[in-house]
């Protein structure tokens, strides 16, 4: 095996950095490509058909794309802390719903005096509870600055105590995984109270307008659904970076040997911390996005059975694939309002045989599927191109034992 | 200065500068360390002098891997004291900070980063800031390129470099483990058994390796094959039950009584 490798090495001295840059980057381009066309030609066939034409995209199918992409940039977060550094968190919905509220907050404010009891100063939910002042952490929520600030420090602060306190006590594996849904549950319960201030069990809704746009006019639902998909554009490039730098690798090698890492003079707590707050912002950030396309935040959102689905759309799409993450959130959720349209008691059970099936026949979800198939399209042409373009990102182990065979092909 | 994220300089601990003017770099002085009862390292204490190659030996239980445990910070030891030169206190280091002040540690199982190349498992252990943003914003210079080419050409992992390390032999991971404790640049190597699973060829060129590394660096081997022992070493300390049993050179372990009564004896019997 060394000898056949040792003919074509020179042509590979470039060395893996290179190597997984050119593919990594081409992945990008695509990635990110796909998804612009798509925003576009949505946004063409929403705008220039008239609707009944076979072309047009009607304004609900808008929103639900909207929501759909939102879904995505939380598959984003997800598959970045789990696929990435091995932290399986059941709680990323607190994240998502924290984003959502901080959203949810500003866009109360701007309902003004429009509200049901028509109170200039406080929300319809306050006025009917007779408290007469906004609570303190009401201040300043009426300021788009502030909003979009709240949207990444919510969850960053609770990302960043939770994570301290987890990572540092060296709490891994399944407590990792109870604990964060326990945090999820706990904090449903107390959005549930009418005395936090976030309008109770009803949530925030009856929203009027973002930023002087009216939310029910077309012109801004599509807005929405492209600034959606420009975010997770962005975001996404970003996550591409951080998994493709140093960080990333770091990250890899604590997901795998996390001991190992410590005694190379690394410190995993920290980049722990880190990778997971970052993520917990993400998140955040989707749940900002999301409020607007659908009208409402309530505590059900932060439902453990809602981080679930989370885990199952990246699990789907493949984890430690960042395109695997949106592929799944994207499939998953578009099922899911096909089946909970046909049959919605049975979703559930859909949902968890999805899981199951998913995990015995595709570990590596719908991500691991597509490079053999790649590879048998582009086998027709350039077989040889297979061997180099397989052998950097060949990061599985279940190639291992092939490998040999398809170096010497 | 370069600081990380709670204000720190991270770069703090890669200076730690250990006095060796009175030519000991590592200090372990009556150490103790039980388990549930169990006496682990029972006023150990052992003297590494600066340069020099010293193999362990001892039976299985006689305190070997809880030794370097402590050394590493893995585990705290009850009583006694560790210090890295004469004034730098390992005790109130945790793992990664003795990993950058110097101390490097192979596993007794080889310890790789499988789902990473050859080369970046490399370019991981390099010495330098290992702080979240400076990994971040990372480039490897023209500098770091040389050395880890120079470092997979020691280790004879040249044409593998682009392997994922979960494919190697078992024998090329022992000496990527190696290859990673030289990237960091210690001062002291606790080598733990680098010769299990390794064919007679590639035993004799680890013995080489080893041989070559003594001087620049300090090296602590802990192995059970008494004849590759017997090739590199030059100073033996026996350790039975938690503390030093004897120490000297090779011959002079093999001709102590005691030493042939609880070990030797054993391995014969």
């Amino acid at each position: 095996m060394t000898s056949s490798i040792s003919t074509n090495s020179s042509t590979k001295e470039t060395s893996t950095g290179l190597m997984a840059k050119l593919s990594g980057l081409r992945n990008l381009h695509v990635v990110i490509g796909i998804l612009l066309l798509a925003t576009f030609y949505v946004s063409v066939c929403n705008l220039a058909f008239a609707e009944g034409s076979a072309l047009h995209v009607s304004d609900y199918t808008v929103s639900l794309f909207g929501k759909y992409l939102c879904y995505a940039l939380l598959a984003l977060a997800v598959d970045l802390v789990w696929g990435y550094c091995g932290i399986l968190s059941l709680g990323h919905g607190a994240f998502f719903t924290l984003g959502g509220y901080a959203m949810g907050m500003y866009l109360m404010r701007q309902i003004g005096d429009r509200g049901v009891y028509g109170n200039p100063d406080l929300p319809d939910f306050m006025v009917f509870l007779n408290w007469t002042e906004m609570p303190w952490y009401w201040a300043g929520s009426d300021s788009v600055l502030w909003m979009v600030a709240m949207v990444f420090i919510g969850p960053g602060i609770l990302a960043y105590v939770f994570g301290m306190l987890a990572f540092r006590s060296r709490v891994s594996g399944v407590y990792l995984s109870i604990m964060t849904q326990a945090v999820t549950y706990a904090l449903m319960l107390a959005f549930f109270r009418n005395e936090m201030g976030f309008g109770g069990n009803n949530g925030l809704t009856d929203f009027k307008e973002i930023m002087g746009f009216s939310l029910q006019s077309p012109s801004t639902k599509l807005g929405l659904f492209i600034i959606t998909a420009l975010v997770l554009a962005v975001a996404y490039v970003v996550c591409h970076y951080i998994v493709n730098s140093k960080m990333g690798r770091v990250v890899t090698a604590i997901r795998d040997a996390e001991n190992r890492v410590r005694f190379v003079g690394y410190k995993p707590e920290d980049y722990k911390v880190w990778i997971y707050v970052v993520s917990a912002m993400i998140a955040g950030l989707a749940g900002a996005l999301y409020v607007p396309q659908v009208g409402i935040i309530n505590p059900g959102e932060f439902s453990p059975l809602n981080s679930i689905e989370m885990v199952i759309w990246v699990a789907v799409g493949g984890r430690n694939s960042l395109y695997g993450a949106l592929i799944g959130a994207i499939v998953v959720s578009y099922a899911k309002t096909r089946f909970t349209a046909i049959m919605p008691e049975a979703w559930l059970f859909a949902l968890g045989g999805l899981f199951v099936l998913v995990t015995l026949l595709l570990p590596k979800g719908i991500a691991g599927m597509l490079p053999g198939i790649m590879d048998k399209l582009k086998g027709k042409n350039a077989p040889e191109e297979e061997a180099t373009a397989s052998e950097p990102s060949a990061t599985d182990n279940s190639a291992t034992e092939n490998k040999g065979s398809e170096v010497k092909s | 200065m370069i600081v990380d994220k709670t204000g720190t300089p991270i770069t703090e601990t890669e200076n730690i500068q250990p006095d060796t003017r009175h030519g000991v770099i590592l200090y372990v002085e009556d150490v103790s360390v039980s388990f549930d009862g169990f006496k682990a390292l029972n006023d150990m204490n052992l003297y590494i002098n600066d340069g020099e190659l010293r193999c362990l030996i001892g039976a299985n239980g006689a305190g070997k891997t809880t030794l370097m445990d402590v050394i590493t910070g893995k585990t705290r030891p009850d009583t006694g004291k560790v210090s890295f030169g004469q004034q730098v206190d390992l005790l109130q280091l945790d793992e990664a900070e003795i990993a950058n002040a110097g101390i490097g540690r192979k596993f007794q199982k080889p310890t790789v980063f499988e789902q990473l190349s050859v080369f970046e498992n490399i370019e991981l252990s390099l010495k330098g800031n290992k702080g979240i943003w400076a990994s971040l914003f990372h480039k490897l210079n023209g500098e770091q390129n040389d050395r880890i080419a120079e470092i997979l050409h020691t280790i004879n992992l040249i044409q593998e470099r682009n392997y994922p390390a979960g494919r190697l032999s078992h024998g090329q991971k022992q000496w990527l483990e190696i290859g990673m404790l030289l990237a960091a640049k210690p001062r002291v190597l606790l080598v733990d058994e680098p010769v299990a699973g390794m064919t007679g060829q590639e035993t004799e060129r680890t013995a080489e390796l080893l041989t070559s590394l003594a001087g620049e660096h300090s090296v602590v081997v802990v192995e059970h094959d008494m004849a590759f022992v017997r090739s590199i070493a030059r100073t033996v300390t026996v350790l039975h039950q938690g503390s030093v049993l004897a120490e000297g050179t090779m011959s002079e372990i093999q001709s102590n009584p005691e030493v042939i009564q609880v070990y030797l004896g054993e391995e014969q019997g």
